[in-house]
């Protein structure tokens, strides 16, 4: 069964942000790479580009299926998680712990938008 | 099987020196390659082998016995009509008289070719009930882009610009979103009723002035009849769009029901499936393209057209949507199609897909007990199980069940081509079985016979279909590694 | 009917296994109205003795002519294993292999393929084919505006084949690509005209071809550090025999090459099925359209191939995969791939020096003649060129015709050009008779 970790916040399109000050790390939620499978490339946005909620910023690939990431938060890219490269594979060990993206909140209330962990739950069943 | 040769490649029977051709001595004193500036020529050698013949054909005759074709055995692959394709079409492509033809030689040396382009094209219409046809296309996803831009050119020819959507149902083959995409259009996915056809009620509120047209398969991808055709025809039209037929699935209906009559406006047929043509591991296939009356200026150029004195020409008509193929599309595959369509004539073409529909519907009812049927009505040329029953596969939910896979990597071990898996994807263990009209009887009932013995092997020895296939020239291959240590070419291995 | 396999008996079984008394009642769930219920207006079935006679008719009444025509299309030498080998039908009946353990054979002679193609064109990296040349450009161009994100501008040069640019240009149309052509200058690409678009960094891609429509090979010098200087991709089209012999495009720095194969064997059938190859570098692996064969090993180890990188494509991504295309040319790639093994080094490179020899006689022979002058004085070619004629083209043709030969191919959009090619297959002897007759038509004309 897929777990959830309180305090993150949720996306229905199955991204995760992690609130730290004024940056926001984003990765996808263990649920759904659980239905991935094993993640083989994770298309990554690039440093300084702009995100914005609601809309792509990369791609996660399995053998069998490839999905959009949609960023849950809008700021510029900060950070990317450059051990991806070569081993995508981190995501299906450990989701959480594993950030595709950090971003620079430009509008940090807009996590309010999105499902605590126990409303994410109740999406995913 | 000369399993010393197999596995190696050709770049590894290379010897220094051998040679596999034979040309005269150059005739050509006194003009070199040499004589060109130094740097536009290559630097360095190519990688390409130096084998003799025997070498070579040895080479490739160990590699087509590791493949499997619709004359090594029964392939009932899901969506693919893969039906055996006569020998005489091939005679008939082989013809010098047409394999020597260059495009650019003038029409009144070519009048044989373009009177049977000419001829198959007005075949196609009349099994169609569409005015007019190209045979342009390369492949039936090319023609389903080519009807695409028949229907942007109609909107545009119109003034109506704001046209830029299309209807896609969400049980449509992968090609139509992606084709709908590659002509500029945007996608409005319309839902499936639980009896897996066009919900008609889901489809109402997307129809307006920005609906270009509304793709469908008919039958669909499920092997279903969309009965509400003729509703669904209307209201798309009645809001300004044009109906497009997917041609994957015409198959059944031939002689029986026509597109055209259906309320379709502009169609592709797969000449790969439906007329005979092989399907050579992927390709050459051929997508022409029908419209009905009113759309066949667009059709894209050139156009073959058949004067009144019975002369044939090649037109480039100023409406036409433009060029989607340097020349006459895949011309030695339309001879193939034609011999198909002579030897079978209007006796036998409709029987082609009644045979199909009663093939299908034969096996479905025999395995129905052992594998799980969603929908359980008349099918036509296919039907899609979805997995095999909880009493032989085990609970769909529990990791450790018999998968569709397990089942039909099992199938090979058995000599046969599995179905289609995994599509279309309103199901998780889809399993399309499609067995055409070319099958007998004897070979349905030893593949059913196969299909509930392995069954049977699911609940009894599960380990024997996880580790499957046992007897094929490899094994289960590890497709996660060739993406994340990719290696392409020889050179990388 | 011989590939209908069912009695009378097995019929009648069958339709009561399924339930119903006939065939027809398969089709009881449509609609009465959409039922057609008529006799096709088809021809009556024909048996082997007919199709051949029918057939064969028509067969009869082309013409097979000497061909000194190229523009895309060259009348190049096939081994007879080629064709051979090609018509197995364990290969030819078999389809896409998703089921690789026992589809090794095809996927193994893509994997070759895919070898010879990238290393011919100096590239990381080939798919498993494409349509044809001309949908293997567009392709090239719908991937430039692809892999650059937000620039949808892709300049192409007019010396491209006009066959082929019609279809880019139809392609562009549709897919909201904004193409700009780029003048030639004295048959060739204009550079100084590229540099000055370029200039205004919103350019996705640049396409080139070599040689180019006048037979020209065109050096592209500079041409590719000037288009990453402003993140433009270079595309480099080839006619795939002179890859054997001219400058890479990969040498040249381009980021995609792509092109028609035809020239690989493959016989000129009026137009088609030929294929398009397209390759490029390993950064733009995900951004390439068409199958992809990569190898792997089994569960035992064992060396194998395998359709990869399908996440790209159509049947995962739908709309939002990198291109519709989900054929490879599966028979002509192995057409291609036993072509290349057979030939070799050598070979490849002997059908290119003797297609020059032939093509450079033959020019110098025509040229001597009182009504063709060099169109383009002085450029590099290979196996084509282009001549400036003072006869009428058409009525220079149409006497050659009568003679047996395809004089050249007209050029489009210029009224006195016209474009010649020679291959291997040419003899001396043909040269000779062909000029005899232009020679006698010149003189016909009063020249």
């Amino acid at each position: 069964m897929a777990k959830t970790i309180e305090g993150l916040y949720y996306s229905e399109s199955h991204e995760y942000v992690k609130v730290e000050g004024e940056y926001g790390y984003v990765g996808i939620t263990d649920y759904a790479q659980e239905q991935l499978g094993n993640v083989v490339y994770v298309d990554m946005p690039e440093v300084d580009d702009e995100v914005t909620a609601g809309e792509e910023f990369g791609a996660v690939e399995s053998v069998k299926a490839a999905s959009d990431l949609i960023s849950p938060v809008s700021g510029v890219v900060v950070e990317i998680n450059a051990d991806l490269e070569d081993q995508p594979e981190l995501i299906n060990q450990d989701a959480f712990g594993t950030w595709i993206m950090k971003v620079k909140l430009s509008d940090p209330s807009e996590v309010d938008n999105l499902l605590s962990a126990a409303d994410y739950e109740n999406c995913c069943k | 099987m000369n399993n010393t040769y197999y596995g190696k490649l050709i770049f590894e029977l290379s010897t220094p020196g051998c040679i596999g051709y034979s040309l005269p001595e150059n005739q050509w004193s006194g003009h070199t390659l040499e004589d060109l500036p130094a740097n536009l020529l290559r630097e360095g050698e190519t990688i390409l082998p130096e084998v003799d013949e025997l070498t070579a054909v040895r080479h490739y005759t160990n590699m087509s016995n590791n493949n499997f074709g619709v004359d090594t055995g029964f392939y009932p692959l899901g969506s693919c009509t893969m039906k055996y394709n006569p020998k005489i079409n091939e005679e008939m492509a082989s013809l010098p008289g047409f394999t020597a033809l260059h495009p650019h030689q003038p029409e009144y040396t070519a009048q044989g070719a373009l009177e049977l382009y000419y001829n198959v094209q007005k075949s196609l219409s009349e099994i169609a009930g569409l005015h007019e046809f190209t045979l342009n296309p390369f492949a039936g996803a090319h023609g389903e882009l080519t009807g695409l831009m028949v229907i942007r050119t109609y909107h545009e020819k119109r003034g109506d610009l704001k046209r830029t959507k299309i209807i896609v149902p969400d049980s449509a083959h992968g090609t139509n979103p992606a084709s709908a995409a590659v002509c500029g259009l945007q996608i409005v996915e319309v839902k499936s009723t639980p009896d897996g056809t066009v919900d008609v009620e889901d489809l109402k509120p997307l129809l307006g002035d920005d609906i270009a047209g509304m793709m469908m398969t008919n039958p669909n991808t499920l092997g279903i009849f969309e009965t509400k055709i003729p509703e669904i025809a209307r209201l798309v039209h009645e809001c300004g769009g044009l109906m497009y037929y997917d041609g994957a699935n015409l198959n059944p209906m031939l002689g029986v029901c026509r597109p055209g009559d259906m309320g379709f406006d502009v169609m592709h047929i797969n000449l790969h499936k439906t007329f005979s043509t092989p399907h050579g591991g992927g390709g050459p296939g051929s997508g022409p393209v029908g419209v009905r009356k009113g759309l066949e200026e667009y059709l894209p150029n050139p156009q073959v057209k058949r004067q009144e004195d019975g002369y044939f020409t090649l037109v480039n008509n100023p409406e036409s949507l433009g060029s989607v193929s340097a020349f006459l599309g895949n011309f030695g595959i339309v001879i193939r199609a034609y011999a198909y369509l002579l030897s079978l004539g209007k006796e036998y073409i409709p029987m082609a897909g009644k045979l199909s529909v009663l093939n299908a519907n034969y096996i479905k009812e025999h395995l129905k007990e052992y594998y799980k049927l969603p929908i359980d009505v008349l099918c036509k040329h296919e039907f899609v199980f979805d997995g095999l029953r909880e009493e032989y596969g085990g609970d769909h939910h529990d990791p450790s069940h018999v998968t569709t896979l397990d089942v039909a990597k099992r199938l090979l071990d058995y000599g046969y081509h599995a179905p289609t898996i995994y599509f279309p994807l309103l199901f998780h263990e889809a399993m399309m079985i499609e067995p055409t009209e070319t099958e007998s009887k004897k070979t349905l009932d030893e593949f059913i016979d196969v299909m509930k013995k392995i069954a049977l092997e699911a609940r009894d020895q599960r380990e024997l279909l996880k580790t499957a296939p046992h007897h094929t020239p490899v094994r289960r291959l590890d497709d996660v590694k060739a993406v994340k240590e990719p290696k392409f070419t020889y050179k990388t291995l | 009917m011989k590939y209908f396999p069912h009695t009378a008996n097995d019929l009648q079984e069958m339709l009561k296994v399924v339930g119903v008394s006939s065939l027809e009642e398969l089709y009881s769930e449509v609609p009465e109205e959409l039922k057609f219920n008529k006799e096709l207006a088809l021809p009556s079935a024909m048996s082997e003795i007919e199709v051949r006679r029918v057939i064969g008719s028509l067969e009869q009444s082309n013409e097979q002519l000497i061909s000194f025509a190229g523009a895309g299309v060259y009348d190049h030498y096939t081994p007879s294993v080629v064709p051979y080998i090609a018509s197995r039908s364990e290969f030819s009946t078999s389809y896409t292999p998703y089921q690789a353990e026992i589809s090794q054979g095809t996927l193994q002679y893509i994997f070759e393929y895919q070898t010879m193609m990238a290393d011919l064109t100096g590239m990381d990296i080939s798919n498993a084919s494409m349509y044809d040349g001309s949908t293997a450009t567009a392709e090239a161009m719908m991937m430039c505006v692809a892999a650059a994100k937000k620039r949808n501008r892709v300049l192409i040069s007019e010396t491209f084949n006009p066959a082929v640019m019609r279809v880019v240009e139809t392609y562009a149309k549709f897919h909201g690509v904004d193409l700009v052509k780029v003048p030639a200058k004295d048959g060739v690409t204009d550079m100084c005209a590229i540099q000055a678009l370029l200039e205004a960094d919103d350019v996705a891609g640049v396409l080139v071809c070599q040689p180019n429509y006048y037979g020209i090979i065109e050096d592209f010098t500079g041409l590719a550090d000037m288009c990453h200087a402003h993140k433009a991709l270079l595309a480099i089209n080839t006619m795939a025999s002179a890859l054997g012999v001219l400058k890479s495009p990969g040498q040249w720095g381009a980021d995609i090459a792509c092109g028609e194969a035809q020239s690989l064997g493959i016989p000129m059938c009026y137009g088609g099925p030929y294929i398009g190859y397209l390759c490029t570098t390993n950064a733009l692996v995900r951004k390439m359209p068409g199958r992809l064969v990569g190898a792997t090993t089994d569960m035992d180890g064992k060396r194998c191939f395998v359709l990869t990188m399908q996440a790209r494509e159509q049947h995962i991504r739908r709309e939002k995969a990198t291109s519709n295309i989900c054929t490879a040319q599966g028979i002509m790639c192995l057409y291609v791939a036993s072509y290349l093994a057979l030939m070799g080094k050598k070979g490849l490179r002997e059908v290119n020096e003797q297609s020059y020899g032939a093509a450079h006689e033959l020019h110098k022979r025509l040229l001597a003649l009182p009504c063709f002058t060099e169109a383009y004085p002085g450029k590099p070619f290979l196996n084509e060129f282009t001549l400036k004629c003072s006869l009428d083209i058409s009525a220079l043709q149409d006497n050659a015709y009568i003679d047996g030969f395809i004089a050249g191919v007209k050029a489009e959009a210029k009224e006195d050009e016209i474009i010649f090619a020679a291959t291997e297959q040419r003899s001396p002897e043909e040269v000779e008779a062909l000029v005899e007759s232009i020679a006698a038509f010149c003189a016909e004309q009063g020249l």
